[in-house]
């Protein structure tokens, strides 16, 4: 059957230029990087073109660039690294309410562990006004934590501006920019991020790698100790060929970004737009300009989310019925209940997230699929007005 | 023509565990948390591979938590095991010579307020038992000993550990990326309580290691959030890489037996022949209690890394000791501990076998490395 994917926030396929310079890297260069034979060397040098495709991603220097398992990984370490080589200036970190679960539970612990964490709250729209980061900073300040564009209703926070006020108020500034690296352009300088998390399987890089960039002179502690890699950072032998496909998506992800948004834009859009125009009790969740260009989240009124996942599911349709770290739970979702949407409807919401693969087609299969879906499952809903019984 | 004797540094994937992960990196790529297709597929392939890697070592799917590797492993056995555990003590021994994530995990503990004892080993590498059990006190909660040495192959007295530990309730963690593979493994025959695995040590891929959490002890989780393995490892699992290591196993499980015994008749011959070629040489570590693919040995008078160098003009790599640690000038703290001087430590050479080595590899070995050590001597000032 055919199947249509439109789940990329969740995970992204490999691309097959990536697989491609993967592959070697099995076969050949198999060295672990720490020796100093020639099959080490090779390692090591790959390990280095990666870390400068990647650097030039974001606008970073390659010596800044750690490279962890994942986001999840990069998360934990920001925020637990920096909370514990600051442990002597304050104990007061800065977030907002609609983090990933990585920063928030990262957050959770650390306020177990005696600190003191700020949920900023989000409008409606889950934009976050900076002037309410600014309010926040207390003298304890040490870390200002805040999403980049969150992963299920897509809404790209102000990230420059609170930049700008971290740096003027001495406190470092951590985002997690997993669902932004690779869809719009990012230059940490320029938006004055100190440290920023990211992985490589949402850009169509391999799964079980990521980064944190660490500003020079940054301060921080390891997370996993052990051997002396990434410049005693993070010890564990180097996985080297996810390194090098991470390395490959970044390169990829410079040269097509501008392309890709056009792209996903467009199909997004139309997808908006023709459920907008078919289909009736509906709400859109986001932001409708500051949002990524691939992420469309919308509630359906007397639905249940996880019912037209697997309705659309078998029609060969991949939707979320929120955030895929959370699905397999029943808990509405913290981002829609920070941005105000009752739980009732909060229930009957569906991301769609677009990608590489999407064609124009997809939207139109996607869309009449989601009208019949709709319309049967609100027959059964007794609550639904247009019952038509 | 080059020829890899560093096995215990870095292996190469299989071929036969790449293709199995191909699929995965493109056509089955979903995540599992996610509930369409894509995720089911996603979430099936890894609790089948969970269950293989379980029966690997001889425990329960539930009780292997995937980490992205070894040293991550380590550092959940221990910092995981010593905060959730804080209250019934602070107290933890490891040996001398563990790998030396170990060690820099208990150098992290200590600052934190846990006291570290380190057990010392006789001069084959091995704990002696009654120095264990001198070193446990009303306050020691775990004790950690590798089940081999990842640079002169002794075997610990495992089970003899694991019986002490179980006796005194103490929990028993093992490193076991250097054993794997060679020695057969089982959780519940040797009482361990966490286990270390490592994929790329059996020819799986690099980034994916286990680690092995018997039912009922408790950890606090490193790496938290998406409440993945069961809330000890969060983060979207590493699909392919899990893949492989399944495949791994698979191909572990029914080549090991032969594979050993041709690993350690290589082995046997190097240990075998080389004194005997080349004067004062002598083994490092156990003479029988020795992984199959494991030969170690000092040449008195020379450096071990021009004696590296060397042979790596003439395509052999060997490695002078932990890759880990291979970058500092520091002689490894394993074969100090045995006993030997700083100088007999630099002069030391290990070499380590595997799965793609032939006999021709060994034959090859044996004819160019007297030369070699000769010409180094003929030029050291020590000689």
């Amino acid at each position: 059957m055919r199947r249509i994917y439109l789940d990329y926030n969740a995970t992204t396929p490999l691309h097959p230029g990536v697989l491609e310079v993967m592959l070697p890297c099995y076969k050949s260069i198999f060295g672990n990087a720490s020796t100093i034979y020639s099959f080490g060397q090779e390692a090591r040098k790959a390990i280095d073109d990666a870390r400068e495709a990647l650097a030039c991603l974001i606008g970073a220097e390659p010596e800044e660039i750690v490279f962890t398992s994942g986001g999840t990984e990069a998360d934990n370490f920001a925020l637990k690294g920096v909370a514990s080589a600051l442990k002597g200036k304050g104990g007061h970190i800065i977030t907002s309410s609609i983090e990933h679960h990585a920063v928030l539970f990262a957050c959770k612990y650390l306020e177990k562990m005696g600190k003191k964490i700020t949920y900023l709250p989000v409008d409606r729209y889950g934009w976050l006004d900076p002037s309410r980061v600014k309010e926040a900073i207390t003298n304890e300040t040490v870390l200002i934590s805040i999403i980049h564009a969150n992963n299920e209703i897509g809404t790209i926070e102000p990230i420059a501006e609170i930049g700008k006020i971290a740096r003027a108020c001495g406190v470092y500034f951590h985002t997690d920019a997993v669902q932004t690296v690779g869809k719009i352009p990012i230059d940490v300088n320029e938006l004055g991020i100190d440290l920023l998390s990211l992985s490589a399987h949402k850009l169509y890089g391999p799964k079980g790698i990521g980064a944190l960039y660490i500003r020079k002179g940054t301060r921080i502690h390891p997370l996993i100790h052990g051997g002396e890699q990434e410049r005693k950072r993070r010890a564990g032998t180097e996985n080297v060929p996810c390194i090098v496909g991470l390395g490959e998506a970044s390169k990829i992800a410079g040269k097509e970004m501008r392309q890709e948004y056009s792209h996903v834009k467009k199909l997004r859009d139309k997808l908006e737009n023709k459920i907008k125009d078919n289909i009736d009790y509906i709400r859109f969740n986001g932001h409708p300009t500051e949002r990524l260009p691939n992420t469309f989240n919308v509630s359906f009124e007397f639905i249940e989310g996880e019912s037209l996942v697997l309705n659309l599911d078998l029609k060969g349709i991949a939707a979320s019925s929120g955030s895929a770290c959370a699905s397999g739970s029943l808990e509405p979702s913290h981002v829609l209940s920070a941005i105000g949407v009752p739980p009732a409807i909060a229930q009957g919401s569906i991301r769609f997230s677009l990608g590489r693969e999407n064609k124009e087609e997809d939207i139109d299969y996607t869309v009449e699929n989601l009208v019949e879906i709709v319309g049967r499952l609100r027959e059964m809903s007794p609550l639904f007005p247009g019952r038509k019984d | 023509m080059s020829i890899y004797f560093d096995y215990q540094s870095s292996k190469p994937v299989d071929p036969r565990v790449i293709e199995a992960m191909i699929p995965y990196y493109r056509k089955e790529f979903g995540n599992p948390s996610s509930l369409h297709m894509e995720g089911d597929e996603a979430s099936r392939i890894v609790e089948e591979c969970r269950e293989n890697i379980a029966s690997f070592i001889k425990a329960e799917p539930d009780e292997i938590v995937f980490t992205s590797g070894a040293t991550e492993s380590n550092n959940l056995a221990l910092i995981g095991f010593a905060l959730r555990n804080r209250a019934k003590g602070n107290h933890i021994i490891i040996s001398e010579i563990e790998h030396i994530s170990i060690h820099n995990i208990a150098k992290y503990l200590t600052k934190n307020g846990f006291e570290v004892s380190k057990v010392p080993v006789d001069q084959y590498g091995r704990v002696d038992i009654r120095k264990l059990l001198g070193r446990i006190t009303e306050r020691t909660i775990l004790v950690s000993v590798g089940y081999a040495n990842n640079e002169i192959g002794t075997i610990q007295p495992v089970l003899q550990i694991g019986e002490l530990c179980r006796k005194k309730k103490i929990a028993f963690h093992s490193d076991a990326v250097a054993a794997q593979g060679l020695l057969p493994l089982d959780v519940g025959r040797d009482r361990i309580d966490l286990l270390t695995l490592s994929s790329n040590d059996i020819y799986g891929p690099k980034g994916l290691g286990v680690l092995y959490v018997r039912k009922g002890i408790r950890l606090n989780p490193l790496i938290i959030g998406g409440g993945q393995e069961r809330g000890l490892r969060s983060g979207s699992e590493n699909i392919p890489g899990i893949v492989g290591m399944k495949r791994a196993v698979e191909i572990m499980e029914k080549e090991m037996e032969k594979e050993v015994e041709r690993l350690g008749k290589y082995r046997d011959r190097l240990i075998g022949t080389i004194p005997k070629i080349i004067l004062r040489c002598h083994l490092n570590g156990h003479p029988k209690q020795r992984l199959a693919n494991n030969a170690h040995f000092r040449f008195e008078g020379i450096e071990g890394e021009s004696l590296l160098l060397s042979l790596k003009d003439k395509g052999i790599s060997v490695s002078t000791g932990s890759a880990c640690s291979s970058m500092t000038l520091e002689p490894s703290h394993t074969l100090i501990s045995l006993g030997l001087l700083h100088e007999e430590a630099h002069g030391s050479l290990e070499f380590t076998l595997g799965r793609f080595n032939k006999e021709e590899d060994v034959d090859r070995l044996l004819e160019v490395l007297p030369g070699v050590v000769e010409r180094l001597r003929e030029l050291s000032p020590l000689y």
